[in-house]
């Protein structure tokens, strides 16, 4: 019995489950994920534009990878996030759960679209044209698609809670599509190349090619965590409007 | 150091257009994005606040 101050301060796995004391957490960590957004970025455009040497075959062009690959790694990784929260909402209904999958959506389409442009921009001079309908193009396509089906789904109904049980379902149905992209480039013979970096081989890149990806990687996760979480300080305050904390939150703004 | 000079840098030896292209539309969205999600706590806050005022109209 090691824990003689267990009855103070009941910080327990739910605590932030509650939307005002998630309001207040999330909005003191903003703006530490901007500045770390800020450094990582600048640390990874300057490795990889001043220190990662020229490619032998592609160029500079190839400098496109920076945030290409980091773009396409989040567009799927916050898919799974976001389907994940829409059906933890709906499963044990969760309402702070819902509210972070549609906060999820808008920037993981943003991430998608970003994905597809500069793949696009990176095809025309290696490849010779901006689009093919390739195996993973399409499917990176298709998931552009669900996201906005998933966010056009939502704003569609208007009872709320109903509206986020539709949209985990159409979100968890979609997720099907995710491993489909991933393995995309082995299951059919793509125009597009095989993964760079792999859980089970050496990657096959310059260590500080591989240093400004990882970089813009980190930055692109400290971005999606500040835009996330202010959308979801939005959308709590919209849904809450008339509790309690609320109006306590904005007549004490009002009053100072 | 890769570049000898300004514009070599701006050439991105022949690809500029590809390259800066891609770079602007990042940074591009990735200002537009959160300018946006921003704006959308304010406003929810400023209705919030108007709603709970006694006497006005929202």
């Amino acid at each position: 019995m090691n824990s003689p101050t267990a009855t103070a301060a009941p910080l327990r796995l739910f605590t932030f489950a509650a939307p005002p004391r998630f309001y207040a957490l999330v909005g003191a960590l903003v703006p530490w994920c901007w500045v770390a957004t800020v450094l990582l970025a600048a640390a990874g455009l300057y490795i990889g534009f001043f220190v990662a040497p020229t490619d032998a075959t592609q160029g500079d062009a190839y400098r496109i990878i920076f945030i290409h690959v980091p773009a396409a790694w989040m567009s799927m990784l916050l898919y799974v996030v976001m389907a994940a929260w829409a059906g933890i909402g709906w499963a044990f209904n969760a309402r702070l759960a819902s509210m972070l999958a549609r906060a999820i959506a808008p920037t993981g389409a943003m991430f998608t679209f970003l994905a597809l442009w500069t793949g696009s921009f990176w095809g025309k001079p290696t490849w010779g044209t901006w689009w093919v309908w390739d195996a993973r193009l399409t499917t990176e396509l298709l998931l552009l698609f669900l996201y906005f089906g998933y966010i056009a789904l939502v704003s569609a109904i208007d009872d709320v809670r109903r509206a986020d049980q539709a949209g985990a379902l159409l979100a968890l149905v979609g997720s099907v599509n995710v491993p489909v992209i991933y393995f995309s480039v082995k299951w059919w013979n793509t125009l597009h190349q095989g993964a760079t970096i792999s859980m089970t081989a050496a990657p096959k890149m310059a260590t500080t090619m591989l240093t400004a990806m990882l970089l813009l990687t980190l930055a692109f996760w400290a971005y999606a965590f500040a835009v996330i979480f202010t959308r979801t300080r939005a959308i709590v305050i919209e849904r809450e409007t008339h509790t309690a904390w609320v109006v306590e939150l904005t007549q004490g703004k009002s009053r100072s | 150091m890769n570049w000898h000079s300004t514009s070599e840098f701006f050439a991105m030896g022949g690809y500029g257009l590809y390259v800066w292209g891609s770079y602007a539309a990042a940074a591009g969205l990735m200002v537009l994005e959160p300018w946006l999600a921003q704006r959308r706590h304010r406003h929810a806050l400023h209705d919030a606040a108007s709603a709970h005022t006694p006497g006005s109209k929202a």
